[in-house]
């Protein structure tokens, strides 16, 4: 049943960031005009838990997302397989799980 | 050159959106590298974020704004496709789903210079 | 410069150690179809050249091979609908271990079609009246989905998760199971749903839906297992079978 696992997660995890990524999409779109700078960046994150929080999650589901994402190109494509294709799978999952909350404590805790 | 048999529209789509979500998983660790730099200081955060505001840095970051409205968009058509009652207009779906995000990643474009 | 009365036709000859391409000159004929093509070299130019055909007419899903690198079947195919500058490349079906020259070893697919459950099982005799089910009913309409099929494997070969991942059942086994799932005389659907959630399941399948671009008959695999894809799920989150499929 692992893929079966592994397709509900991939779908569980798009649906949730389906808002997210519109809330993303938005703030880009808002943010980008005049430049990008720390002032500005960190005036909107430091210290505010929904953004904490929203981000938090945005993460989370990423980082599952892109893990399972990449093990299917890596098990279809590279014709990855068995213990390397887990092994791999999760190395990307709680790497980009932990640089991504590493980002978010930065902009919200800093 | 593509293979005689992928010569139809809904390859492209998958195509689209592998290459789509392959693009963004490969610039996320950058993309949270530069916000970690927020840790070192405002002033080293702010010395990295610089670095973004050159024309061609623009045009890339178009490109990813791009990757990630055309991922979200075939998402959606995906997850209607698997979950929602069948329909026959998923060339029609796909096509739309590009045109939407190209329209999207135009208008961060617009604002960005 | 070849004869425009005629057909340039590369045909792909050799056994599972290997193989190549042989050239073929073939008289152009009106209504001609790929697989009289074919015919016409075995029986003027080659008669060592292995291929496999039964009705002629579209009935019995076994003449089905790669032209110009797209599966089609052969007798229902006519030469200048498909031939580009008058020429032909064919090839033994893709995804399936080639026997000889165009003929191709069925075994996997319609071992994969068993592995999906693709079987009805029910639970009347002949004695009992027929089972009264209308042509409206919701059910009986997708079970629809899978009538028409004939077994060519131009599905399975047209699939590039097949290709991918040699234990996906493909569209065929799994649009069979989708058919099965939705007759409600069916008494094996939860072995059924959990044949096709397992691995090599319906959860492989990127809808490109190149099955149902090629099928013969215009059916959509596609569209079933999406289907399978929500039974799958909706049994799995809900912890068990709906109560139909116990």
């Amino acid at each position: 049943m692992l893929e079966l696992r592994l397709y509900l997660a991939q779908r569980i995890s798009a649906a949730i960031m389906a808002p997210l990524v519109l809330l993303h999409l938005g703030v880009m779109i808002y943010a980008i005009q005049g430049g990008l700078s720390a002032e500005e960046i960190l005036a909107r994150t430091r210290g505010s838990l929904l953004w904490g929080g929203v981000y938090g999650l945005f993460v989370l589901a990423v980082a599952l997302h892109a893990a399972i994402g990449l093990r299917n190109i890596m098990s279809e494509w590279w014709s990855l397989r068995g213990p390397l294709l887990n092994a791999f799978s999760w190395i990307i999952g709680f790497g980009l799980l932990i640089m991504g909350w590493r980002a978010v404590a930065a902009v919200v805790g800093a | 050159m593509i293979k005689p048999h992928r010569r139809q529209a809904l390859y492209l789509a998958f195509l689209l959106h592998r290459l789509s979500g392959l693009g963004l998983a490969l610039f996320l660790p950058l993309h949270f590298y530069v916000l970690g730099r927020a840790l070192d200081g405002e002033a080293a955060f702010d010395a990295t974020l610089g670095w973004t505001e050159g024309p061609l840095v623009k045009i890339a970051e178009f490109g990813l704004v791009f990757l990630l409205a055309v991922h979200f968009f075939g998402g959606l058509r995906l997850l209607a496709l698997e979950n929602l009652r069948w329909s026959d207009r998923h060339k029609n779906y796909a096509a739309a789903a590009v045109a939407i995000a190209f329209f999207v990643a135009c208008g961060f474009l617009l604002r960005a210079f | 410069m070849h004869d425009s009365t005629s057909i340039q036709v590369r045909v792909w000859r050799g056994d599972a150690a290997g193989g190549d391409f042989a050239d073929y000159e073939v008289p152009q004929q009106p209504s001609q179809t790929v697989l009289d093509v074919v015919t016409w070299i075995q029986r003027h130019a080659d008669a060592t050249l292995s291929y496999r055909f039964a009705c002629r007419v579209g009935m019995c899903g076994s003449c089905a091979m790669m032209v110009n690198g797209v599966p089609r079947w052969t007798c229902r195919t006519h030469v200048n609908k498909v031939a580009q500058d008058n020429r032909l490349t064919l090839e033994p079906l893709r995804n399936l271990p080639v026997i000889k020259d165009l003929a191709c070893d069925m075994t996997v697919f319609f071992d994969k079609w068993k592995a999906a459950e693709g079987h009805f099982s029910g639970s009347l005799t002949r004695d009992r009246p027929v089972a009264a089910i209308s042509p409206r009913d919701r059910l009986r309409r997708a079970a629809n989905a899978a009538i028409e099929c004939i077994n060519c494997a131009i599905c399975y070969a047209a699939c590039d998760v097949v290709s991918w991942q040699a234990d996906y059942l493909g569209p065929a086994a799994l649009n069979r199971a989708w058919s099965l799932q939705n007759d409600i005389r069916d008494t094996n659907r939860a072995a059924r749903l959990q044949a096709v959630s397992a691995n090599g399941g319906c959860m492989h399948c990127h809808s490109q839906q190149g099955c149902a671009s090629y099928c013969p008959n215009e059916l959509n695999p596609t569209a079933s297992i999406a289907g399978l894809k929500r039974q799958a799920a909706g049994s799995f989150l809900k912890k068990k079978y709906p109560e139909h499929y116990a």
